[in-house]
């Protein structure tokens, strides 16, 4: 099957500095891919790069087989959903609302969300378990219940390729596990392929079956978590004992499955 | 707790306002409905009164429709070439300020801005007092060096403060712009400051564009400014969708389709091109763009789509209104009745919507 997205030998440079140095990636229909690397491997500017929001200085970028150059904001939003970082809300805003935005690209400019559009929203806070939440001032909910509404208004995007810079980055670690979940679930049940910048080793090794390590602008590991994770790739790309990965998981007793650094031996 | 106590309890679960609000066309006819009520009145009342029968009827005679002649030509000629071009004039300005400062809302993501934030006022207040200090009369259309100026000051001023502070990358917030706005407006406030402290007994005409007011109103003036208030109010209302997009950031609405540094510059250009005609045929009429927009947020929420047509009728029935008061009142500057009746009012209304609004 031809690639969802496709980078192929893309540099970006900001100014003089180069961030991303020839990346090559593909990603399949359907697939579960986590970007993880240190801060400044360039994980974000490849999202952004993807999107269209950053123009690479080289190389060559597709959503669905067609140059992302080419495209129009709105078609690229129809091919790709972000999850928006967490943003103030200027005004009182109902939850419903915010996940409403997310038909933006869909809707007729003129006449506004139609009858296709409502039901888009309603299924979106359906599937992302939100209902109880719908009426709420999204800016009085916790971080956790604010990242669900985002995901939420990505959902109602319904892209097919679903793009998440650090989804779990401030929450406890339940609001980390029921994210992963629900893009475990989006994934396997709906089909959609999700990107996601992560900085958890163990949540990304656990939940996802393919990581690409970004270190310096580069690809250096792209695979299953027991080969990209690799001890020695560890200390080589983060600087520390591997030991302190496996040594986190064990002793979280209520995660044993988190053992990272067991299944990579 | 008293009945009351229980329904606003139950209306902050949901945002502060009712759970099921009626619906924005509703909510537009019965705001049209109030407004030609306040036209009648307003055109009726005055220091010369003409009875609510007669000047309905002249109004729909002007229309065109047949109704039997039944009023003085006094009546006639102060009801539609003094009141009305008036009234208009009030509808326009109010209605396009309302837009306007919505605009700028959602544009700067800042619920404090208005529509002479980036420097709009402040450029047209020089521009109008230098016009009031050189001693020259030229009158084309009806429009003199004052309209002239304050409509060109204000547009000049917005575009040096975005030329300065748009700097930051595409996506940067506008808190940049907002800090040029502030810097630019006080170093033109300097200049106004001069020119007061030069303009010896036309202090007063200067005075009386700073608080603004609908006395200079002619219909040629309002042919000039009705077009621009109109055409720029249709254009925003028509990127409303835009506004949504930016809730949530400038970033998040570029991955939600919008193209986010044209839009801006567009919806910026068309806020100001508005603000600009208002202010050059009313003066610095305050409070409406701030407050209407906000007033009709607390009843339908965020949506631009419908907040920007509700806001333009509520900001027109607010500046009928309030000329109204002013003409009653002995022609006090309509800004003093803005001011004193609708900030004591929005700060109630703050308070008790405080739990789900706050600014």
């Amino acid at each position: 099957m031809p690639p969802i997205a496709e980078l192929a030998g893309v540099t970006v440079a900001y100014r003089e500095r180069l961030v991303v140095r020839g990346v090559d990636l593909a990603i399949a229909p359907g697939e579960l891919v986590a970007l993880v690397g240190p801060n400044g491997a360039g994980k974000s500017t490849l999202l952004r790069v993807l999107a269209g929001l950053v123009v690479p200085r080289d190389g060559l970028v597709t959503l669905g087989g067609d140059p992302v150059a080419g495209l129009s904001r709105a078609a690229i939003a129809r091919r790709l959903a972000a999850v928006p970082g967490q943003a103030a809300l200027p005004f009182a805003t109902r939850v419903e609302e915010v996940v409403a935005l997310g038909r933006l690209p869909h809707e007729d400019p003129f006449r506004g969300p139609g009858p296709a559009d409502h039901a888009a929203v309603d299924a979106a806070i359906e599937r992302v378990g939100i209902g109880s939440l719908r009426g709420r001032d999204a800016r009085e909910l916790s971080l956790g219940e604010r990242q669900l509404v985002l995901i939420a208004l990505a959902v109602a995007q319904a892209a097919p390729l679903l793009v998440l810079d650090e989804p779990t980055v401030h929450l406890d670690l339940r609001h980390q596990v029921a994210v992963m979940e629900l893009l475990v679930d989006l994934n396997r049940r709906d089909g959609v392929a999700v990107l996601a910048v992560l900085h958890d080793l163990a949540l990304a090794a656990h939940f996802f079956p393919r990581l690409v390590l970004l270190d310096g602008g580069r690809v250096v590991a792209d695979g299953p978590p027991a080969r990209v994770l690799a001890p020695e790739r560890i200390r080589a790309t983060f600087g520390v004992d591997p030991a302190i990965l496996a040594g986190l998981a064990a002793i979280d007793p209520g995660a044993p499955e988190l053992t990272v650094g067991t299944r990579g031996r | 707790m008293s009945i009351g106590g229980r329904s606003l309890a139950l209306a902050r679960a949901h945002v502060g306002r009712p759970a099921r609000a009626p619906g924005a066309a509703v909510l537009a006819l019965a705001g049209l409905g109030v407004l030609a009520l306040a036209v009648v009145i307003a055109v009726a009342a005055g220091s010369v009164a003409v009875a609510p029968g007669d000047t309905l009827g002249i109004l729909l005679r002007a229309l065109g429709l047949p109704v039997d002649r039944s009023w003085s030509p006094a009546a006639e000629t102060i009801v539609l070439e003094l009141r009305l071009p008036r009234v208009l004039t009030a509808i326009m300005v109010g209605g396009g300020l309302a837009v306007a400062g919505a605009a700028f809302q959602g544009l700067l993501r800042n619920p404090l801005a208005d529509p002479y934030v980036l420097g709009t006022a402040s450029g047209a207040a020089l521009g109008a007092a230098v016009a009031v200090l050189i001693p020259f009369r030229a009158v084309f259309l009806d429009l003199g060096l004052l309209h002239v100026l304050s409509f060109a000051g204000a547009l000049a001023a917005v575009a040096v403060v975005y030329r300065l502070g748009r700097g930051g990358g595409p996506f940067a917030p506008l808190t940049g712009l907002l800090l040029t706005g502030y810097a630019v407006g006080s170093l033109l406030a300097a200049g106004l400051a001069m020119t007061m402290f030069l303009a010896g007994s036309n202090l007063r005409q200067i005075f009386a564009f700073l608080l603004g007011g609908m006395e200079g109103a002619s219909w040629l003036r309002l042919a000039f400014a009705a077009p621009l208030i109109a055409g720029g109010s249709i254009a925003i209302v028509a990127r409303a969708r835009v506004l949504n997009g930016l809730l949530l950031g400038e970033e998040a609405a570029a991955h939600l389709g919008v193209d986010v540094r044209r839009e801006r510059a567009i919806l910026l250009a068309l806020a100001s091109l508005v603000t600009a005609a208002a202010v050059a045929v009313a003066g610095l009429v305050g409070f409406v763009g701030l407050v209407a927009p906000h007033l009709v947020r607390l009843i339908v929420g965020p949506d631009a789509r419908r907040v920007l047509p509700l806001a333009a009728i509520l900001g027109a029935i607010l500046l009928v209104a309030a000329d109204l008061g002013a003409r009653l009142l002995g022609e006090i500057p309509v800004g003093v009745v803005t001011a004193v009746v609708g900030a004591p009012f929005f700060l109630a209304l703050l308070r008790g919507t405080r739990s789900a609004y706050e600014l």
